[in-house]
């Protein structure tokens, strides 16, 4: 279906059409949002992670001047309610056991983790509601708290949830081929137990929402930074009671999203819109960022106990993954983050033998949603920890052994024999394997490095290391989404869909696949990614999504306009098709240029105010259209690192980056390569940054910024070294692979790679992430002992 | 709440007289009381630099000062650098180079280095990305920043 496309526009780094504005501080952001009335609401939380309400009292907060209304989950009477899921249970998978238990949009009986909503105030100005917080008394009997997954299960331990009777969320397991008998047969067998921490999404502006009923109108608007609009919007209708067309969803600019931005049926998006309604006055609510570190939802914990079966020339024979996921006090996003976990271990990698399986835990710790990565890096950091561990083994070089064990690109497509998040069996639909990891190793000069200058370099008493790593990056899941494309009667157009945008520069990469269909400039084209009132079907900017499930849309649509355009030229031209072109914002005879209609006046004459339009023909220069994936485009690459450690204080410095990817088709380089370098940073936070560290009573102690360590200018390399392949996707028709997340995946296999070659005359095993300083000083000083 | 205190500050030039509580942060005043949302707040807690604003001069977290010790002094945000079709040289730079992605960070890293470039004219790379340590972004991985700055630097000097 691909077909090999020339492009003006399409492939070109185009700036962005929403620099200036952002640019300027012209952009309008959720806090933005100043309303006539508006009341600011404030949540009082828990700090225990888990204990029984006994009362709440809110009486001192009520009469406090300027407080307007104060509401309990008592309050909200039989509003009050659980759910829904946002993601459903993954029933495609057989056997699969699931207990669902969606958010609780404020505590009512038990509280089950730190930073879990009591009460909510509003009032007149966000400094009085946060002053009422403190006249708030919650009088809460702290029970016993559990946080780490494997004790979660012990028999005895505190429940979560009580009714359950276990701490289980969900047991999943898939399987390929037989890996017990595979294992029997192999000559080399290696298990290990991996653990890798929790980080932040982070993004710098925290969540917020600003909801306004207007009740001559019957009618819910809500601003709010959300991924996902529609279902916002419709999950804000169904719990109102109100129709879908009631309730007005308005993106406005998103200072970032990063996975938890996804979310609906949060405390926020369920109480206030209904409390505004109730009140009649619009409701402003502003997360602060310690809110955003303790209740807004975070990446996962996993402890993974793995094996790998491998011949002694090391081809691989089987893999073993038996996994506990930490999914926190609630599990209202499903099991997305530990499938992506399953479809992604295995990798690039052709393995006959394949068993995972998922132990999915409550704890009182908060809630587990996608993050950038989201279960994918887990994935890759088991296998890849397993191929080193197996070259340690079989003294074989840790790239031989991975290029042995490569899918070859005939092998492509690649039916891995795996359900993905999406509940369709996960298929690896294109690229080049070898070329991936040939080409990182060149760009790093891998032999070079280890012959001669690790040599020289150790000789100089230096700890210097290499680290080679392979990735997948499963993307562009469906279900679908669309777009709508109008030529306006300036002749400027606009695009209208339902996937918002949270940096990822779709105003500018949505119009330029317009551009490159119309022959107009990128910067006539105005898109729109959320304003449910004009567009109001779609699922979210998720699962590096945005570009190839909504761009093939916009694509679609921009194609049937220009079909339109040239079938109405055509007539008026009284030329055939074949001769007209579209360029410069005109439709135009090919070989004579002057003969020319523009784009605006053709829009008005498809709607025409008198006479008739031909049967069958829709009006305007309009068209809608829908893209829907069998099932995702998978991006890959390998990341190449050297790096070196400081003998003093371990910390590390990074001295080449080099990362090689593959997103089929880029439509705009400056921002695939931009989306790369985001991605890559926060691979870095995980890797020897950032870790949510919580104490044994599930109180997080690093909610701040200043004690939760996100990579800055100077903790970065100097330089980014990118590889491009660009093998497309078959799946649509400009062969689009999203890379979104790919830049968060590898690097902390890299990283662990490359430190334990640094460190050569100590023999210790990096099983854990993140690192620090001090952990890995940790690690040395116990293997110098042993 | 406490009594209200009048003040006068000058920003971006004009001059606003207010009546606020002494413990309004500045931050608060720039945006919700004069409107200039172009200052965000990424933690409230002096760290992640987007608020950063220039008080008599000198870049300051607009988060870490209140509202009151502005009084009589001259503050300037991002709205006073450049607009949509007059961009200032740094801004153009960030633009061509691709330095933002949602530009929630942004005001903030133009205060900084609007400032840093007038006493930088011919910044290395190590110097940048010091300047930068006290700004935090989470989408960019910051190569692009020191790029622009790089750019601007250079057009600056009439390079
Ligand atoms: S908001 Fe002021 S430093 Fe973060
Ligand atoms: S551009 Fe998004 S935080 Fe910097």
């Amino acid at each position: 279906m691909t077909t090999e496309v020339k492009t003006k526009v399409i492939g070109k780094s185009v700036w962005r059409n929403e620099d200036p504005r952002l640019l300027t501080g012209m952009a309008q952001f959720v806090d933005d949002i100043e309303l006539p009335g508006m009341l600011h609401a404030a949540f009082y939380r828990s700090d225990y992670a888990h204990a029984r309400i006994k009362s709440i009292d809110v009486s001192a907060a009520r009469a406090r001047p300027g407080v307007v209304a104060v509401y309990t989950a008592e309050d909200f009477g039989d509003y009050w309610h659980v759910g829904p899921l946002q993601v459903p249970p993954p029933l495609a998978i057989k056997g699969a056991q699931f207990n669902a238990r969606p958010l609780v949009p404020i505590a009512k009986d038990k509280v089950r983790y730190s930073g879990e909503p009591l009460a909510v105030v509003l009032a007149e100005s966000r400094y009085i509601a946060e002053d009422a917080l403190a006249d708030i008394y919650a009088d809460l009997e702290p029970l016993p708290a559990v946080t780490d997954m494997e004790k979660a299960l012990e028999p005895g331990a505190p429940l979560v949830h009580d009714d359950l009777g276990t701490n289980l969320a969900a047991d999943v397991y898939q399987q390929v081929g037989d890996y017990e008998a595979a294992k029997a047969k192999a000559d080399v067998v290696i298990a290990r137990r991996f653990f890798k921490d929790r980080c932040a999404g982070g993004a710098m502006e925290n969540r917020g929402i600003v909801c306004a009923w207007d009740e001559k109108a019957q009618k819910m608007t809500v601003w709010c930074g959300t991924q996902a609009p529609i279902p916002m919007r419709n999950a804000i209708a169904k719990n109102l009671g109100l129709s879908e067309d009631q309730v007005r969803l308005v993106i406005p600019f998103i200072g970032g999203g990063f996975g938890p931005k996804v979310m609906t049926s949060m405390p926020d998006d369920v109480l206030l819109p209904w409390l505004s309604r109730k009140l009649n006055r619009p409701i402003k609510w502003i997360e602060d960022r310690r809110e955003n570190f303790l209740a807004t939802t975070s990446e996962r914990d996993q402890i993974h106990y793995a094996e790998i079966a491998l011949t002694k020339d090391g081809k691989i024979l089987g893999v073993k993954d038996v996994f506990y996921h930490n999914t926190g006090a609630y599990d209202p996003y499903g099991m997305t983050v530990p499938l992506n976990t399953q479809t992604h271990t295995l990798g690039q990698y052709d393995v006959p033998n394949f068993y995972t399986q998922i132990k999915m835990v409550f704890t009182n710790k908060m809630v587990v949603t996608p993050v950038r990565g989201a279960g994918r890096n887990y994935g890759v950091f088991v296998m890849e920890r397993l191929m080193d561990l197996a070259a340690k083994e079989l003294k074989m070089d840790p790239v031989e052994i991975r290029m042995k064990n490569l899918i070859q690109p005939h092998q492509l497509p690649y039916k891995t024999g795996i359900i993905g998040q999406d509940f369709v069996e996960n298929v690896l639909d294109s690229g080049d394997y070898p070329a991936s990891l040939k080409k990182a190793v060149e760009m790093i000069g891998y032999e070079k490095f280890v012959k001669e200058e690790q040599p020289r370099l150790r000789a100089e008493g230096k700890w210097v290391g290499i680290g080679v790593v392979n990735f997948v990056e499963g993307t562009a899941v469906g279900p679908y989404e669309g777009a709508r494309v109008t030529v306006g009667n300036n002749g400027k157009v606009v695009v209208l869909t339902g996937c918002s945008t949270q940096g990822q520069a779709h105003f500018t990469t949505f119009a330029q696949l317009v551009a490159e269909q119309l022959g107009v400039d990128v910067k006539d084209v105005h898109v729109t990614t959320g304003d449910t009132d004009q567009f109001h079907w779609g699922a979210g900017t998720f699962a590096s999504r945005g570009i190839t499930v909504a761009g093939s849309a916009v694509y679609a649509a921009a194609t049937k306009v220009r079909a339109k355009a040239l079938s109405l030229a055509s007539k008026l031209l009284e030329t055939p098709e074949e001769e007209l072109e579209l360029a410069d914002g005109v439709v135009r005879v090919a070989d004579l240029p002057s003969k020319f209609i523009p784009l605006g006046e053709l829009a008005m004459k498809a709607n025409p105010t008198r006479g008739t339009i031909e049967p069958g023909v829709e009006p305007g220069l309009e068209a809608t259209a829908y893209y829907a994936p069998p099932h995702g485009a998978t991006g890959y690459g390998t990341n190449a690192i050297i790096l070196e450690v400081d003998k003093e204080t371990f910390d590390v410095k990074i001295r080449r980056f080099v990362f090689v990817h593959d997103c089929g088709t880029v439509v705009n380089p400056m921002v695939a390569e931009a989306q790369i370098h985001g991605g890559v940073q926060m691979g870095i936070g995980t890797a020897f940054f950032e870790q949510l560290v919580y104490d044994d009573n599930g109180q997080l102690l690093n909610a701040s910024f200043q004690d939760y360590l996100m990579p800055k200018a100077t903790d970065m390399p100097m330089k980014m070294e990118l590889g491009h392949l660009s093998v497309p996707s078959p799946l649509n028709p400009l062969g689009l692979k999203g890379l979104g997340e790919a830049g968060a995946i590898p690097p902390p296999a890299a990283y662990a790679q490359a430190i334990e070659n640094a460190i050569h005359d100590v023999d210790f095993e990096i099983l854990d992430m993140p690192l620090n300083p001090s952990r890995l000083y940790e690690l040395v000083k116990a293997a110098r002992k042993k | 709440m406490s009594k209200k205190v009048d003040i006068k500050v000058t920003v971006n030039g004009k001059l606003y007289e207010r009546s606020v509580e002494p413990r309004m942060l500045l931050s608060d005043f720039i945006r919700h009381e004069l409107g200039l949302t172009g200052t965000h707040t990424g933690c409230e807690h002096g760290v992640c630099g987007t608020c950063t604003v220039w008080f008599d001069g000198e870049p300051v977290r607009s988060c870490l000062m209140f509202a009151v010790q502005a009084d009589g002094h001259e503050v300037h945000t991002v709205e006073s650098l450049g607009t949509p079709d007059n961009l200032h040289p740094l801004q153009q730079a960030f633009m061509e180079k691709h330095a933002l992605q949602c530009g929630f960070c942004t005001p903030g890293m133009l205060m900084t280095f609007a400032h840093f470039i007038q006493r930088h004219p011919n910044p290395t790379d190590e110097e940048i990305r010091e300047a930068m340590a006290g700004n935090l972004c989470r989408c960019t991985g910051y190569e692009n920043i020191v790029e622009a700055v790089k750019l601007a630097a250079q057009r600056m000097a009439g390079k």
